[in-house]
């Protein structure tokens, strides 16, 4: 087994000299709108997309309900204020596909030089991948097998098309349009996504997965991702993001919505490693993202698995509802911050069914003269009989310029719920740096051993592929950060 | 280098931390094949030396040199010092929780002996023969680092590090304390296949007990941060018979006890 056809290569070692290695620009001629966002807009990017009418409505309505709505200030970020009007909304690569449906060159050597091969001769074995440009779907691999099993996977917009009535019945039910600033701002101009569907009773042979890329300057990413898995059904899906290396800020608001019906389990991994910034706090991407699950039926799972170590900023709170009985819901992260960066996020269980049980394990890393939060909320309805909760955060310091909050909340209205709590905060410790460095292994990777410790509760939860690119990432990144 | 050059001399070494002088000029030499012990009352500063010898960050040399393998150690970071071949049995080891025994001990090895120079199947054999030499349960190969172990296996487990890592000297500190009888011979018998005409070793210790095991050619007292006292075994039993306070007075200095 070579590394190129089994593993998303994330990182190579020829990456190593370079700090950020994704911070190209590709040279593909954009099919754009101009920038700002009014009525015409969201109708012109739903136009682009050839979709229903209800969908042009569905995008006006929460167009409207963002207008009324102020931007979130609680959480522990600060940045100027955006200007919405200097944003582009909509920007498509305009030649996807050549003369014989092969995907563009240029578009392809983009992926490729990511790691994310989305030519038929060298798909990835054991991963299925969506691969979205912008505001565009580049490409969708593995189709045929998928359809054999009745597994959709697909681009929201051809989703939209293709089968507008699913879409139109799970749209926007776990996240409502409403919801919160940035999940209304992406309900009016989300432009691209996938689309996942896994049939009663199916087990997705592979692992489904999204790559994105934001291209474009000036440019917003809005993607939008719904995964549905019907009674018993089983997938596992991974997403990956990158972008160019520039000095402005650029805005990267997604909606991601998980439904699980009964006895259903869904499995969601993030690597995100989104431009950052310079050491002066210069340029980077706003990660602004509401990602929630939904355990519908009774007996279903979702688990989140996220490793973020990118983006300026971040606010990502991925949750899981559990309403169905004997629900589980999982939330496992390590977050990494270093210069100026500053990351805002955790999870939200809210349990409603009873037996229903959620694991939060939270793991923060901050160095150099970031900022980095953990929020969360355990709440506990009435008809919540017997629910468990374990969280677990622990904080890392690494250097004396760089600072790791936690802001736990628990609401428990039934007084049968279990809830443990344990939460740390920790300098990387001289004593563990010494004792490593005195068996000959110097302080870079004494550094990054005991990191990767701290991390492996979360590791190891990302399948398995996936997890030897994250530890890989994580050591890149720690190399500046140490001395 | 003839078989008997100093490869590890300590000149006139002072140390500090936070401003308070714990070393205050130490000499002591050790050639190969030698095995030395160190002993002396609390706080004269034997747990200092060893960790300065290694290169604790805390501790700030004021003066002195540490001779090793041809050079003043001094200016090497801690693990450039493993490198050349200086091990620390540490006192207290610290736990590295999510990092494997076999992991840790591995990345250690290619550290010491160059990157791909074991093979990872012959590495996992000598710690299984190594492991059940220190009569040590195999399970311990995947369990993390010194996470949730009682003090004896720590100990077994300091022991087992210095095997796979072949020091030609080590210093034990205070290796010895709080084990039982039985961990004591294994620790001992751990350290005594090491011990060859190729290999320097220096025991700190407390208690004379050890070294009923581990069998001192010379024996050191440090009080107050100086060497007040060398001799041979017979200095062993002198000590265990009369105590430190005799040497501190024949040395002429106060001294806290």
């Amino acid at each position: 087994m070579s590394d190129t056809d089994t593993t998303f290569k994330l990182e190579t070692d020829s990456a190593l000299v370079q700090e950020y290695k994704y911070g190209f620009v590709s040279d593909v001629e954009a099919d754009e709108l101009p920038k700002g966002l009014n009525e015409d807009i969201v109708r012109a990017i739903s136009a682009k997309k050839k979709e229903p009418e209800w969908m042009t409505e569905w995008r006006l309505k929460a167009f409207r309900r963002w207008q009324k709505k102020e931007y979130p200030r609680w959480a522990k970020v600060q940045y100027p204020p955006i200007d919405y009007q200097d944003i582009r909304y909509y920007s498509a690569p305009k030649n996807t596909l050549k003369s014989g449906g092969e995907v563009d060159p240029e578009l392809a050597k983009t992926f490729e030089k990511l790691g994310i091969p989305i030519e038929e001769r060298n798909h990835l074995a054991g991963v299925a991948v969506d691969a979205v440009f912008d505001s565009m779907s580049i490409a969708t691999t593995h189709r045929e097998m998928l359809a054999e099993k009745g597994i959709i996977f697909c681009s929201m917009s051809e989703a939209l098309q293709h089968h507008p009535d699913l879409v139109r019945k799970y749209l926007g039910t776990v996240v409502p349009p409403g919801d919160n600033f940035y999940a209304a701002l992406n309900s009016a101009v989300f432009s691209d996504g996938s689309f996942c569907f896994i049939p009663k009773g199916v087990r997705c042979p592979v692992e489904l997965s999204t790559y994105f890329r934001i291209n474009a300057r000036d440019t917003g990413q809005f993607e939008r991702t719904l995964i549905v898995a019907e009674e018993g059904a089983y997938v596992s899906y991974i997403e990956g993001c990158t972008a160019p290396q520039r000095d402005n800020n650029q805005l990267h608001a997604a909606v991601v919505e998980l439904i699980a019906l009964e006895g259903a389990q869904i499995k969601y991994s993030t690597v995100q490693n989104w431009y950052a910034g310079d050491e002066n706090g210069q340029g980077g991407i706003y990660n602004f993202v509401t990602k929630r699950g939904h355990c519908r039926g009774a007996n279903s799972k979702i688990s989140w698995t996220q490793v973020e170590v990118g983006a300026a900023i971040t606010w990502k709170y991925p949750s899981v509802i559990l309403e169905g009985d004997n629900s589980v819901g999982e939330f496992y992260s390590v977050a990494f911050t270093n210069k100026k960066m500053q990351a805002d996020t955790g999870t939200k269980m809210v349990h409603i069914g009873k037996n229903t049980s959620s694991t939060i394990i939270s793991k923060g890393i901050s160095a150099g003269e970031s900022a980095n939060s953990y929020r969360g909320l355990v709440r506990v309805l009435p008809s919540a009989l017997n629910a468990r909760n374990h969280t677990c955060c622990d904080s890392m310091l690494i250097g004396d310029t760089c600072s790791a909050n936690t802001y736990p909340v628990i609401e428990a209205e039934t007084s049968t719920a279990i809830i443990e709590h344990e939460a740390t905060t920790s300098k990387i410790s001289e004593e563990q740096l010494f004792y490593v460095q005195s068996r000959g292994i110097d302080e870079e990777s004494a550094t990054s051993l005991i990191v990767n410790g701290f991390c492996k509760d979360v590791f190891k939860e990302l399948p398995l592929e996936f997890s030897v690119e994250a530890i890989k990432l994580l050591e890149l990144k720690l190399e500046h950060s140490v001395g | 280098m003839s078989e008997k050059t100093p490869f590890f001399e300590i000149r006139n070494l002072h140390a500090k931390t936070e401003d308070k002088a714990i070393l205050k000029g130490v000499n002591l030499t050790i050639l190969p094949g030698e095995t030395h012990a160190l002993m002396g009352p609390n706080g004269s500063g034997k747990s200092t030396l060893s960790n300065v010898i290694m290169g604790h960050p805390a501790y700030e040399v004021t003066d002195g040199e540490v001779i090793f393998q041809g050079q003043n150690i001094l200016e090497l970071d801690p693990d450039a010092r493993a490198r050349l071949g200086l091990f620390l049995a540490f006192q207290y080891p610290v736990a590295i929780p999510g990092i494997s025994v076999a992991k840790f001990l591995k990345s250690a090895a290619d550290a010491r002996f160059g990157q791909g120079t074991i093979k990872p199947a012959q590495f996992i054999k000598q710690l299984r023969e190594d492991m059940k030499f220190l009569e040590m349960s195999e399970a311990f190969i995947n369990r993390f680092l010194n996470d949730g172990f009682s003090g004896g296996e720590k100990k077994r487990m300091e022991i087992l590090q210095m095997l796979t890592l072949k020091p030609v000297l080590a210093v034990m500190d205070e290796t010895d304390s709080g084990l039982d009888i039985d961990a004591l011979r294994i620790v001992s018998k751990g350290v005594n296949r090491m011990v060859g005409p190729n290999f320097g070793l220096l025991v700190i210790t407390h208690y004379e007990r050890i070294l009923r095991y581990i069998a001192p050619s010379h024996l050191h007292v440090l009080i107050d941060g100086q060497v007040a006292m060398s001799g041979g075994p017979d200095l062993v039993k002198e000590v265990e018979k009369n105590g430190y306070d005799w040497i501190r007075e024949k040395f002429g200095k106060e001294v806290l006890v």
